[in-house]
Order: structure tokens, then C-alpha cells, then sequence
């Protein structure tokens, strides 16, 4: 990635690829509680509105420095997530997507209409971007560097976290929650500690994106952004890091590579989404990886 | 007085709505523990089918009703043959993102065909003069729209008690290896729930029509708010989804009647919410709450 | 490569004046989404409009090249597209966005890089304060709150409801009609709002009756305006409806029918332009742009697509002995006057980047099914 970023030197493309960073870190953090959990959020874009008008907010009508803002934000986001997260994991199924759903409309509708801090429909202007310095972080190489270096921080601390004794608790939950509460495991705690782990990484998600825009309006934040986040971590692949990251590049990449067909790209969106969950349901990083298996053995045995 | 019997009565309209849309929820949620998050769409395409059959095309109101109602049953039938079938592993997940690609698809077409404009259509009702009662209007559509989930209620309960597929329908879903074992062509039973809640998810379109205007985007909300209207009444409950429907209906209408007009939407979520949390069953449903 | 296209230019002369390197301009609209009623028009408009000046010669007989790229509505995307065109494509300028918030997401950039950039949006705030290299074709909803009171108080209404939609044109609206309301001794009584999918405003308009208003405005685009006017039937609430230029076309009679008789509205002249005298300068330029593009198009005319269409004819003047010196063309901008095009006369100035004036807007009645003038 690091020699991606030297590489590209067309502003446009740095952009594109700081986008699919910043959607990685939203389908990682989703992806814990989903893939690893074995929960399911359809509101998820909250937490990721959150963080961008938390900043939003606290920089531009409190005068806040924007680094004074980030562990405002996260801690906000990390509370609100255990808070949330108690009651609403209660509910599984049908009724915790309903829930989660519910929640992102709520909270979507508390961005638009609050407009005497969020600007409202119209959006929030003037957001300062992040200096470092006398560096400013912008939509250029500063911030491809900036945030595929959060992503690459979150990947390692990912990793970690799923070995580790938290998460084969998880997997545990994910497994077989019934199982999991019966040896010992804490099961409401560790589920919203979890909710509250991706609301965290979501958040900080829409921090960058904040500082690196200079506006966000609430469009960004809405059912579809949810959608399209539970999309990129289930074509990507539940339970794995690295189809964070194929899922996010692929739903961020897919509107460009549709463009040809504008007047069509809803229909091939959908037609896509369908065709890849009935016949690759593990995601494509699964699906891939089985077809190289299965060449493999073909070639062997041949 | 008369202001709040007004609120009352528009929250009764647009709760019979979401009523009829939680109804196909149901239908389909009964027979086979799916939930259809396409729902909405075939309401869409129900209303716009009748239309283009209705208007464009010219043919009497009953002819361009049923036809378009059996067109997007079949489309029903298609989604299940295709689309949820193969499927190798349904779990929730897998069968939630394959109906949100579906609902994406349908409006995706439905934007090829009949474009971005919205559309006029002309009521059952004959005269589109209000009712007036003590002060407040009523639409009579709005009156149709009631009469006609109740109709769908009674309906769908005898034929779920008394007919013999209704309990096979039933059997299915309670467990559909032992209704096979037992005889009863649960491939079949499935196909059909899927064809009933597309047929009444194109009815309500079609009733609806004339009061919201059909344009290719209308199938998102109100698919989201009937769903939540069934969530309320509680899933699978006929009588929950018309209780839950006029609940919702008339919750938001007071809501923004009392409080402010722009917090409409998040009305109605934060009341399910509540319910969630409270009584997950919903107001009607069964105490035990996870049916898969 | 430049200088191959220049020998070549040079060696061939001007019979092959379309061998010499095109002018490439970028458009960016809503094409897609909820917004494309707008986006889709513009986009057909610029196209049109290109084609018109290549016919003619082109720009200092150089053609003109349009790349378009979709918003679908959404301020990110607008950005990367913006600047795609910016560092891809390489144009001189842009036409777009369609709408508020996208173009203010895109003015820091168009700023930065100091590319003219002629916005398709009514939002005021992209032309106040004054940016040097950000314009605006389409009207301000400043002009169109300003003719409806002006009309409002012709006829001695002094109470009025509001009813706006809870989206960036519904919220401009709303701050316009309650900011100049003073001016025109004006009272708003009632201030109320609806989302731009709702099916029924009955509980809104309730309320507003209750404070016995003479007038209710309503702020908003298809489909939402059309039920406000049937459900003001359903309610037997009398006093006159005005709406806004949101729903200036066609398709709103079409959807209110019956409960559009008597709704009085602001609009550009291209709505009503076979009822204009024949001394009103824009009537020419009008019915050609509306015949041009029945023929090309097969129908779909609408306002909004003139503010595409004004914004290349008024670049194209600007760029005309430029030699594509951005600044230049920047300089020029500000220098068009009485230009005539379809959403008005613009005579830009450095402390007005978007040129209109009242007449940008007529007010009009729905009688009989149709449009007609008032004075």
C-alpha cells in the first residue's frame, strides 16, 4: 500500500484509494461484530456520522483544535456503543437488524434536523483540516499516508485481538452463544464491548473523513451508507481482516467501473449483490481462495 | 378537538397502509421465516404496473388490477426460484443481503422502465370528495384502503385455520422437513407463500396508488415502515400487523401534529425500538421471541 | 504534441479547423438518484449546447468537449468527480453541480485549483460571499420568495402558513421566505415542514389552518407540493396556495389534477414562453431552446435544464480569446452582460456571480389545466 501510495501520483486516483482506506476501516470495524460476533447492525452509518459531525461540530462552532476533538469523539463513540449496545444486543435476528436499523434512521434524522449545530440538510461547511505542524493533511498524499495508516494500525490491532483470549471469547459468541454463556463468558458485556469496539473504529472513520472533506452533509450518513457497509463486509468475507479490505474496494470501485453503464447501475448493483451471495455466500476472499483450492487439487490429481 | 380527531384520522389512513405492507411481510414470514426486504419494491411495482396497464395502455381498472397483481405475484415466484433457492447456506445474513440486492434490482429496472418521474392514478373511490366528520376530513380511498385489510385479515386467518394448504402452509413453517415427511410439498407451500405476499405487496401498490403517487423510489420507505409496523403488531400475527400499521400510522401523525414535522421518520423507529426492548414480541405476538 | 496539433493546424488552415486540440469543460450533475429530474435535463442541455457551438465553429475554431460525470446527488462523489475532471481530464472549467450541497462540497477544490466553476444550484450561499472562481446560473430562491410577497402584497395578505420540505432546497426556502418576510409586511403564523417522501401533510396543514393564515406557501419538488394541494382540498382549507418554482412543469398539474386550479407560483419565462409578449427579449432565445430540444429530445423541457444550457453559452462567450487561460476565463466571467438566456438577462459583476434580477421569475396561475400570466 505504502509504495501504492508513492507510486500514484494522479490526485484523483490518491483520492480514490484515501476513500477505499476510509471505507476499510468502516467494513473492519463492522466486520468484528459481524463476522467474528455474529451480530448484525443495519445502522452501523451512525456510528460513522457520529464521528464525522462529532468533529464537525466541536471544530467548527466550538473552535476545538481537530486533535483535541479525536479523543472527544472516540471516547463518545466507545460510551455510546456500550450504552446501546447493552440493551439492543438483547435481540438477535430479524429484531436486532430491525433495531440497528432503526437506530441509524434515528440518529440520521437527529443529523438533519439539528441544524442549529449540524448545518442541517445543507450540510456543515468550513471543517478545518488536520495540520501536523505546518504539514496540512488534505485529500492528497497527506491523507492516503494518513489514513492507510490508521488502516494498517487497525489491521495489526485486529489480528491481535481475534487471537487473543477476547477473541476466541468472541468466536465462541459467534459459534454458539448458548455454549459461550455456559462456560463462563459474559455474553451481554462482551457483545456490546464489541458493538462499542466498532462504533469506535467507525467513528474514527468519520473524523478523517471530516477533516479530509472540510463538509459533510447527512446524505452521507443514511440507511443506503449502511447498506453498503454491511455489503462490503459480506462480499468482502465475514471473519477475515483482508476481505475488509476486498469488500471495501470493490463496492467503492464498483459506481466507477459502472459508470459506463450509468443509466444501468442500480440494476447491476443489485443483480451483483445477489449473484455474489447466492454463489460466493463466504464472500469473494473465500470464494477465491476455494477456486485456487480446488484448481490446485484438480492440477494435482490430474 | 377537531385538530387531534384530524391527526387521528390521517395516522388511520396511512396506518391502514402500512397495515396492508406489513400483511405481505407476514404472509410470507409465516410459511417459510423469511423476511423479504423486497417487500416494499413489489408495492411499488404493483402500483406503476397498474398504471402503465391502467392509464397507458387504457384497460378498464379491473382488468389492469388483476393483471398487474399476477405479474408481480409471478415476479414473487421468480425471486424464490431464483434468487433464494440455490441458495447453499441460508442463514439470516446471507438471505437479508440477497433481498436488499433484490429490492436494489427491482428499483433499478423499475427506474429503466418508468423513469424518475412520479405518477398519477385515479382512485377506486367515484368521487374524491371527503367525508367530513365532526370537523375532520376523511378521504374515501382512505376507507377503501381500511376495508380492504380487513377484508385481507379475515381472509388470510380462515384461510391459514379453516383451508386445508393454509395449514399446510403452516406446517411448513413450523418445520419443513417434518411437513415433507409428512406429505405435504413444502417446495410447493414455499412458492406459493412467495406468489401471496408479492400478489398483496402489488394489492397494496395498486390501493395505494391514488393517495401517495408512485414514483420508481417509493418501495424504501414504505417497505422499512411496513416492516416496522409488522415488528410492532408482532411477525406473523395478521391482527398485529393491522394494530401495529394503524399504531404507527397514528403515532407519527401525532407526533408531528404535537411535536415537529421533521422528526416524522424517527417517530416511528423510536417507537419500535422501545417495543423492541420492552416486548420483542411485538404487542400480539407469541412470548417466545426467536422463531430460527 | 501541442506543437504537432499547432504545425498541423497551421499547415492545414481553416477548411479542417476542427483538426486543432479541443477546449475540454467538465460537467457534473445529478443525473441519477433522487435529484435527476434536475441532473438528467442539465446534462441533455450542456450536450445540446455544445453540439450548437460546434456547429457554429466552435470557440475561436477550436471545438468544444463535454465530459460529464454523475453525482447521483452525493457531496463525495461530486468531489471525486470534480476532481477527476480537474486532474483526468484536464478541463478549463465546470458546469455543476445540481444542487446545493454538492456544489458547496466542491467549491474549496474549484478554489484551490483555481478552475471557474458555474453552478447549476439555488442555494444563495454559494454566490454569497463572493468567491472569485465559483458562478451560478440558476435563480436564487432570494428572487423567487421576492416575487411571490410582491404579489402577496398586491393582494393585501399580511398572515401566512409556511409549509417546507426537510431537504437543502426546502431549508434555503424556509430561511428566505422568513428573512424577507418583514420587508413586504408579511406575518408568518405557522411554520411547518414534511420529508420529501411523505404521503400525507394533512397533520401539518391541521395545524396550520388553525391560526387562520390568508395565504400557505408551500416550499418543495414533486411529488410532496402536489399532495399539500390535495390534501388542502381534503381539509376544505380555502385560502390561495402558492408554491415554488420547484414545481414549475407539466408533471405537477398532471399529479395535484384538480387541487392545482388556483395555485399560484413563481417560475422562469421558458414555462410559459408562447404567452409572453412579443417585445419580451427572451421570447426568441426561449421557444428556439424549447424547440431544439422537443426535437432532439422528444420532450422532458424543463427550467432546469436552461441553467446548463446558460451556463455553456455564457462560457463560451467568456472563453472566447482566451487561449484557455483559465484566469482569463475567470476575468471574463465576470464581465458577460445582458446576456439572454433561459433563466434570465445575466449581467455578471465582481460582486455578483450569479447576474439575475426580478425579472428571472414570472408569476403564474394554474386555470383550466394550464398556465396562465399574471401581472
Amino acid at each position: 500500500m505504502a509504495a501504492l501510495g508513492v507510486v500514484v501520483s494522479n490526485p484523483y486516483e490518491q483520492q480514490l484509494l484515501t476513500i477505499i482506506g476510509i471505507h476499510t476501516l468502516l467494513a473492519l470495524g463492522l466486520n468484528m461484530l459481524m463476522g467474528y460476533a455474529g451480530q448484525i447492525s443495519l445502522g452501523h452509518a451512525a456510528f460513522f456520522g457520529l464521528g464525522a459531525y462529532g468533529t464537525g461540530i466541536l471544530t467548527t462552532h466550538f473552535q476545538w483544535s481537530p486533535w483535541a476533538s479525536l479523543p472527544a469523539v472516540l471516547v463518545f463513540a466507545a460510551l455510546s456503543g456500550y450504552l446501546i449496545g447493552r440493551p439492543i444486543l438483547r435481540l438477535s435476528g430479524y429484531y436486532l437488524a430491525m433495531g440497528t436499523l432503526g437506530l441509524g434512521i434515528i440518529v440520521h434524522v437527529v443529523f438533519r434536523e439539528w441544524d442549529t449545530f449540524t448545518g442541517g440538510a445543507s450540510g456543515l461547511v468550513g471543517i478545518p483540516p488536520l495540520t501536523v505542524g505546518r504539514l496540512m493533511v488534505g485529500l492528497g498524499r497527506s491523507g492516503f499516508f494518513a489514513v492507510w495508516g490508521t488502516v494498517v494500525l487497525f489491521f495489526v490491532l485486529c489480528g491481535r485481538v481475534v487471537d487473543s483470549r477476547i477473541g476466541r471469547a468472541l468466536r465462541a459468541l459467534g459459534d454458539s452463544p448458548g455454549a459461550a454463556a455456559a462456560s463462563g463468558i459474559h455474553t451481554a458485556h462482551l457483545k456490546a464491548v464489541i458493538f462499542s469496539f466498532s462504533a469506535v473504529m467507525a467513528a474514527l472513520a468519520g473524523y478523517l473523513y471530516a477533516h479530509l472533506l472540510g463538509f459533510i452533509s447527512p446524505s452521507s450518513f443514511d440507511f443506503l451508507m449502511s447498506i453498503r457497509m454491511v455489503t462490503m463486509v459480506v462480499i468482502g468475507g465475514m471473519a477475515s481482516i483482508w476481505g475488509s479490505l476486498l469488500g471495501a474496494s470493490v463496492i467503492t470501485l464498483l459506481p466507477e467501473w459502472l459508470h459506463v453503464f450509468s443509466d444501468y447501475e442500480m440494476m447491476v448493483y443489485g443483480l451483483i449483490l445477489m449473484v455474489v451471495m447466492i454463489f460466493l455466500p463466504e464472500g469473494l476472499t473465500r470464494g477465491v481462495l476455494d477456486a485456487v483450492r480446488r484448481t490446485r487439487a484438480r492440477t494435482a490429481s490430474s | 378537538m377537531s385538530e387531534f380527531l384530524q391527526f387521528l384520522l390521517s395516522g388511520i389512513t396511512t396506518g391502514a397502509i402500512y397495515g396492508l405492507i406489513a400483511l405481505g411481510f407476514n404472509v410470507l414470514y409465516n410459511a417459510t421465516d423469511l423476511i423479504n426486504f423486497a417487500q416494499g419494491e413489489f408495492v411499488m411495482l404493483g402500483g406503476l404496473g397498474f398504471y402503465t396497464l391502467g392509464t397507458v395502455v387504457g384497460w378498464p381498472a379491473a382488468a389492469a388490477f388483476a393483471a398487474a397483481v399476477c405479474v408481480v405475484s409471478l415476479l414473487g415466484l421468480l425471486l424464490e426460484r431464483v434468487a433464494l433457492r440455490p441458495v447453499k447456506k441460508p442463514d439470516p445474513l446471507t438471505l437479508i443481503i440477497i433481498t436488499v440486492g433484490a429490492s436494489i434490482f427491482l428499483r433499478g429496472v423499475a427506474m429503466r422502465l418508468w423513469g424518475k418521474d412520479p405518477y398519477s392514478v385515479a382512485g377506486l373511490a367515484a368521487s374524491t370528495e371527503p367525508v367530513r366528520l365532526w370537523g375532520a376530513a376523511l378521504m374515501p380511498q382512505s376507507l377503501w384502503i381500511v376495508g380492504i385489510v380487513v377484508a385481507f385479515m379475515t381472509g388470510l386467518h380462515l384461510f391459514g385455520k379453516r383451508t386445508l394448504t393454509g395449514k399446510a402452509m403452516e406446517a411448513c413453517a413450523i418445520h419443513r422437513n417434518a411437513a415433507w415427511i409428512l406429505g405435504i410439498p413444502s417446495d410447493r407451500m414455499v412458492l406459493l407463500a412467495f406468489a401471496l405476499s408479492a400478489g398483496l405487496g402489488a394489492v397494496s401498490g395498486v390501493i395505494i396508488a391514488p393517495i401517495t403517487m408512485c414514483s420508481y423510489d417509493m418501495g424504501t420507505m414504505l417497505g422499512l415502515k411496513g416492516f416496522c409496523a409488522a415488528m410492532l403488531g408482532g411477525l406473523g400475527s395478521h391482527w398485529g400487523a393491522a394494530l401495529g400499521g394503524v399504531l404507527l400510522g397514528v403515532l407519527e401523525s401525532l407526533g408531528v401534529g404535537y411535536f415537529s414535522s421533521g422528526i416524522k421518520d424517527a417517530v416511528a423507529f423510536l417507537v419500535l425500538l422501545v417495543i423492541l426492548i420492552v416486548r420483542p414480541a411485538g404487542l400480539l405476538g407469541a412470548s417466545a421471541v426467536k422463531r430460527f | 504534441m501541442a506543437a504537432a496539433a499547432a504545425v498541423l493546424g497551421l499547415v492545414v488552415g481553416p477548411k479542417a479547423a476542427f483538426c486543432a486540440e479541443p477546449y475540454k469543460i467538465g460537467g457534473v450533475f445529478s443525473i441519477t438518484g433522487s435529484s435527476s429530474f434536475l441532473g438528467d435535463p442539465e446534462k441533455k442541455s450542456l450536450e445540446m449546447a455544445v453540439e450548437e457551438i460546434n456547429a457554429q465553429g466552435g470557440i475561436d475554431g477550436r471545438p468544444v468537449e463535454a465530459v460529464i460525470y454523475d453525482t447521483e446527488g452525493d457531496p463525495t462523489k461530486a468531489v471525486l468527480a470534480v476532481n477527476k475532471l480537474i486532474s483526468k481530464d484536464n478541463v478549463l472549467a465546470i458546469i455543476g453541480p445540481s444542487l446545493t450541497p454538492t456544489t458547496l462540497a466542491v467549491m474549496p477544490i474549484v478554489e484551490r485549483v483555481q478552475v471557474p466553476l458555474i453552478s447549476c444550484a439555488a442555494g444563495i450561499q454559494i454566490v454569497e460571499p463572493v468567491k472569485p472562481y465559483v458562478f451560478k446560473t440558476a435563480q436564487s430562491d432570494v428572487l423567487a420568495v421576492a416575487a411571490i410577497y410582491k404579489h402577496m402584497q398586491k393582494h393585501g395578505i399580511k398572515k401566512i402558513g409556511i409549509l417546507t420540505v426537510t431537504n437543502a432546497f426546502g431549508v434555503s426556502g424556509r430561511d428566505q421566505l422568513v428573512k424577507q418576510a418583514p420587508d413586504y409586511g408579511i406575518q408568518i403564523v405557522k411554520e411547518e415542514a414534511y420529508g420529501a417522501g411523505d404521503t400525507d401533510m394533512t397533520a401539518q396543514l391541521t395545524k396550520i389552518k388553525g391560526e387562520n393564515p390568508d395565504a400557505v406557501v408551500c416550499w418543495g419538488t414533486n411529488p410532496g407540493p402536489a399532495v399539500v394541494a390535495k390534501n388542502m382540498r381534503q381539509l376544505g382549507f380555502s385560502v390561495p396556495l402558492y408554491q415554488s418554482h420547484g414545481v414549475a412543469s407539466p408533471k405537477f398539474i398532471e399529479l395535484a389534477g384538480e387541487a392545482a386550479e388556483g395555485i399560484r407560483l413563481p417560475t422562469g419565462k421558458i414555462l410559459v414562453a408562447d404567452l409572453l409578449p412579443d417585445t419580451d427579449p427572451q421570447k426568441a432565445v426561449l421557444k428556439k431552446y424549447i424547440a431544439d430540444f422537443n426535437q432532439r429530445y422528444g420532450g422532458g423541457v424543463s427550467g432546469f435544464g436552461g441553467y446548463a444550457y446558460d451556463a455553456m453559452h455564457i462560457l463560451a462567450k467568456a472563453m472566447k480569446g482566451t487561449g484557455g487561460d483559465k484566469a482569463k476565463i475567470r476575468d471574463n466571467l465576470e464581465k458577460i452582460a445582458n446576456h439572454v438566456g433561459i433563466s434570465g438577462i445575466f449581467t455578471m459583476t465582481p460582486q455578483d456571480h450569479n447576474g439575475l434580477g426580478p425579472e428571472a421569475f414570472v408569476m403564474v396561475e394554474i386555470r383550466n389545466g394550464t398556465w396562465k400570466l399574471l401581472d
